[in-house]
């Protein structure tokens, strides 16, 4: 049963987490609040070496979400489940494109989904910072990261290293 | 050319660092340049095509590009290649990890890393939200959406649901 649940909820997230890798991070928490799969800890991980191995970050987080909870083939039928809505949507959409790009019911739909999943983006980072920016010190060096991030814009990876580098040095 | 194809994603899945635009560099450099099955205009497309159908942007320009290049079967060569070694390298990574979290000096850099992680997130949402937030209707429901995930913590396919309904009420009858 686990199984069929594991593949039914990446399959929900494949379907629904419209604009990119990070609009899963909402689902997993809800799937982490819902069946106690993993902690909220754990997912925070999870997605700081999602982003930094290899390959699009939803895959990446679903294969591990997957393992985390049932071994290998956990990890295959997530990420089965999360690219299935893909590869038939697409598939559709490749017959019939030039009639989807141009509707108007699409850009309609995508005018209040986009800020709705920025939204979701937000809650889940407002989530993860409560876990660890607990103590002024972590806030302040929060802000010189986000300021870092924001106006010198290095890949991603590379704040992500310098992380790990400055927690070990202060021994965060 | 079903195999080349699977081969050709592979090798993007392994190079590929990040979210979905970091596809565009390596479709370049491989589909257009090296084997020039493709042009410029062409990977465009299909990644604004990509960033419009559900599920990951990267995963859909590599299932939309092997169909026009192999049809259905190509279509499923490369998806299958662009998403191996995210399947490999995580597992690998996910099996050896528990090995070292217990370690101090694991645990310090997490602490940095998580941090760095909120931040990026934190940037993400601004870039986002400037390129796609354009009129208060849109801030309102940002903002009304912020609110609700915090105080009910409701399930983000209702989110989703709820805020196309709502674009196909708001826009009824207007054009692009």
């Amino acid at each position: 049963m686990i199984w069929l649940l594991l593949f039914f909820e990446f399959f929900k997230i494949g379907l629904f987490a419209l604009g990119g890798g990070l609009v899963t991070i909402p689902f997993l928490f809800d799937l982490s609040a819902k069946y106690g799969w993993f902690s909220s800890q754990e997912l925070f991980d999870m997605i700081a070496i999602s982003e930094s191995s290899p390959g699009p970050i939803g895959v990446n987080m679903a294969t591990y979400v997957g393992f985390k909870i049932l071994g290998i083939w956990g990890g295959i039928v997530a990420t089965a489940g999360l690219i299935l809505p893909s590869v038939i949507i697409v598939i559709i959409v490749a017959k019939v494109l030039e009639k989807y790009r141009q509707s108007n019911t699409f850009a309609n739909l995508m005018y209040s989904i986009h800020p709705a999943a920025i939204a979701m983006i937000l809650y889940a980072g407002i989530e993860l910072g409560k876990m660890v920016l607990i103590s002024p010190m972590l806030i302040g060096i929060g802000i010189i990261f986000w300021g870092a991030i924001h106006f010198i814009k290095l890949h991603p990876i590379v704040y992500i290293v310098l992380g790990g580098i400055v927690g070990v040095v202060l021994k965060l | 050319m079903i195999f080349k194809l699977f081969r050709a994603f592979f090798k993007i899945g392994l190079f590929m660092f990040g979210g979905g635009s970091a596809i565009i560099p390596l479709l370049q450099a491989e589909l257009v340049e090296r084997k020039k099955w493709l042009n410029e205009k062409e990977i465009m497309d299909y990644y604004s095509i990509g960033q419009c159908t559900p599920g990951i942007i990267a995963v859909n320009v590599s299932t939309f590009t092997g169909y026009k290049l192999g049809g259905i079967k190509g279509a499923v060569a490369s998806t299958l290649g662009v998403i191996m070694p995210s399947l490999i390298i995580i597992i690998m990574i996910a099996s050896l990890i528990n090995l070292f979290l217990d370690n101090q000096y694991v645990m310090h850099a997490f602490t940095g890393i998580r941090i760095a992680v909120v931040a990026l997130i934190a940037d993400v949402v601004l870039s986002m939200g400037r390129k796609n937030i354009k009129d208060r209707y849109q801030f309102a429901i940002f903002a009304a959406v912020v609110i609700l995930m915090l105080a009910l913590s409701i399930s983000p396919v209702w989110v989703i649901c709820g805020a196309g309904a709502l674009g196909l009420i708001l826009r009824r009858g207007k054009t692009v």
